[in-house]
């Protein structure tokens, strides 16, 4: 038995237009995910912006209701056991949101524990740890609004963990947040596994998923395209090969024809400040760069380049699929 | 007694939060004795001392009330737009326990209101504060404040719920002031308002107030207003599970 478990879970959200004549939209942001994580393992759901990460942690987190499906956390059903799954678990988002801004760290802290149930006799000693842990020792009695958005997530994180719990969701935790900040978090939650913690992070950092989880499941429109470690989904592309090609103005439908030919896997661009980079991953057997040149015939080209597919591009294979 | 000291320490915090917001609290200071100043200058002209003391009474209800409903809708929005109304909800605590210190904090500035309205009548008006029975004017002044916040605390409850729900706060503000009889007796409403009356603690609140100023029997009057915010208590806490559950189903907890 897995600690947290998801099966066909669906969230449909509601949704009405109009003034006089009012019509009523559903928006299917869930669509059927099933997964298992195992205790100690970190577990990651990987996906862009609104391919239904964001709601099925919700939804795992008591927060939300699932339209259909059913879900547990150590084994306890989100939808009807949500105060035993809610002892157990911690929350941490990313982003300003979700502290007393006006308020200390400190105090931000001691409510929590309060709210918790930590004895007061132990608050203390814990808030103390846990500000060791994120490095905010020492700045604790400054007011939020005075902090970088580092220390507002590393204050999120040690919220999070007040009630020591074994089992940490964590969404988007490093968003916004500088490359050392970013850095400083990833360690941190690397001390949550080894210290025995199970924790499922969402992130749409390729490189952050690889660095930190275990297991991985790529999310997109609501669905689960794919699931297994870093390196299974890396195996997946490593046969072919990535042509990446620099253009000065991506003429209108070249990516469409470029996706048409044969042996072509999958097709994006990336914008390098006054260029375009195409990045187009073929199948094994196939050289694709006179094929790519021709389609770009007429229009400025840089840089031609050919090299071994990483989890990034199994990652835009899987998304684009 | 862990919730007692759960209710304390959410009450201290939530005050906390309140006293950093100089905005708000140059609103809450001055709103009482805009309301003292307009009933004062209301009755003054009937030249009767015990009615302009009585009208200081009514406005001191009036800032508690509006200050409670008003800014128990706000505060439910505001930590909803802060983002920690959804962390609120995954503490493994009873609801109730968390939102109800959230009220009480509001119409706690009752207490200034009190102060403020019936200093202001006294020093700029000249008003004669006599009360006849001084004790029992300090226990209808407590059951007031807490019966209004448990009243507040229904009125947030709709909040958690409905993303708007802080307009029902606003909305009530004005006709409570008139059906509770805080500016003109409940007498000269129409006579099918009387029951709406009865069933609003600010009415009794009032009457108790006015009775321990008088000389009148009070003790009924706080036993009615105390009865009547445990029965909004009560009520906000056999819903606010429901009324969770619901939010839970269509989405409400957050902002989008």
């Amino acid at each position: 038995m897995g600690v947290i478990e998801a099966h066909d879970l669906r969230r449909t959200y509601r949704t009405t237009t109009g003034i006089f004549r009012r019509r009523s939209l559903e928006v299917e942001a869930v669509r059927g995910v099933t997964f298992e994580v195992a205790e100690g393992e970190l577990f990651g759901l990987l996906g862009p912006n609104g391919a239904g990460k964001t709601t099925t942690i919700k939804m795992l987190i008591t927060l939300l209701l699932p339209t259909s499906g059913r879900a547990r956390v150590l084994g306890y059903d989100v939808a009807e056991d949500p105060r035993e799954v809610r002892k157990r678990i911690g929350y941490v988002f990313g982003g300003d949101r979700g502290l007393y801004e006006r308020l200390p760290g400190l105090d931000n802290l001691r409510y929590f524990a309060e709210l918790y149930g930590i004895p007061p006799r132990e608050q203390r000693p814990r808030i103390d740890e846990l500000l060791e842990l994120v490095g905010l020792k020492g700045r604790e009695k400054e007011r939020v609004e005075g902090y970088s958005r580092g220390m507002r997530q590393r204050l999120h994180i040690a919220r999070g963990l007040l009630h020591d719990p074994p089992v940490v969701f964590l969404d988007e935790p490093t968003i916004g947040v500088d490359p050392v900040g970013a850095r400083e978090l990833r360690g941190t939650i690397s001390t949550l596994i080894e210290s025995g913690k199970t924790v499922l992070l969402t992130t749409h950092y390729m490189f952050e998923a690889d660095q930190l989880c275990d297991r991985i499941a790529v999310i997109a429109k609501g669905e689960i395209v794919a699931q297994g470690t870093p390196q299974e989904l890396k195996d997946r592309v490593t046969e072919g090969s990535v042509v990446e090609v620099e253009v000065y103005g991506v003429p209108e439908g070249c990516v469409e024809r470029v996706r048409r030919l044969q042996g072509v896997r999958g097709v994006s661009v990336e914008d390098r400040d006054q260029a375009q980079l195409l990045v187009v991953q073929s199948e094994p057997g196939y050289e694709l760069t006179s094929a790519l040149l021709g389609e770009l015939d007429g229009t400025s080209v840089g840089r031609v380049s050919s090299r071994a597919p990483t989890l990034e591009d199994a990652y835009v294979a899987l998304v684009s699929e | 007694m862990r919730s007692l000291r759960l209710l304390g320490y959410g009450w201290a915090h939530h005050f906390k939060i309140m006293s950093r917001d100089p905005f708000n609290g140059f609103l809450a200071v001055t709103w009482p004795l805009f309301f003292a100043t307009v009933a004062f200058f209301m009755f003054r002209t009937s030249g009767d001392a015990q009615a302009l003391f009585i009208a200081s009474l009514g406005a001191t209800v009036m800032g508690m009330w509006s200050v409670t409903s008003t800014s128990a809708g706000a505060a439910m929005q505001r930590e909803r737009w802060h983002g920690t109304l959804e962390l609120l909800v995954a503490t493994p605590v009873h609801f109730s326990l968390i939102l109800l210190p959230i009220t009480l904090a509001m119409s706690t500035i009752g207490l200034y209101c009190l102060v403020s309205t019936l200093l202001w009548g006294r020093f700029l008006f000249g008003i004669d504060l006599q009360i006849e029975h001084p004790l029992l004017f300090f226990v209808a002044v407590p059951a007031t404040i807490v019966s209004i916040g448990l009243l507040g605390f229904l009125l947030a409850v709709t909040c958690v719920r409905y993303r708007t729900g802080w307009a029902l706060g606003n909305a009530l503000e004005f006709p409570v002031w008139l059906v509770c009889g805080l500016l003109v007796p409940i007498t000269l409403l129409p006579d099918w308002v009387r029951p709406i009356s009865w069933a609003l603690a600010p009415t009794w609140g009032m009457n108790a107030m006015r009775e321990s100023a008088t000389g009148g029997s009070v003790l009924p009057d706080v036993a009615a207003c105390l009865a009547l915010g445990l029965g909004y208590g009560l009520a906000g806490v056999l819903v606010l599970e429901t009324v969770l559950r619901s939010a839970r189903a269509r989405a409400t907890l957050s902002l989008t």
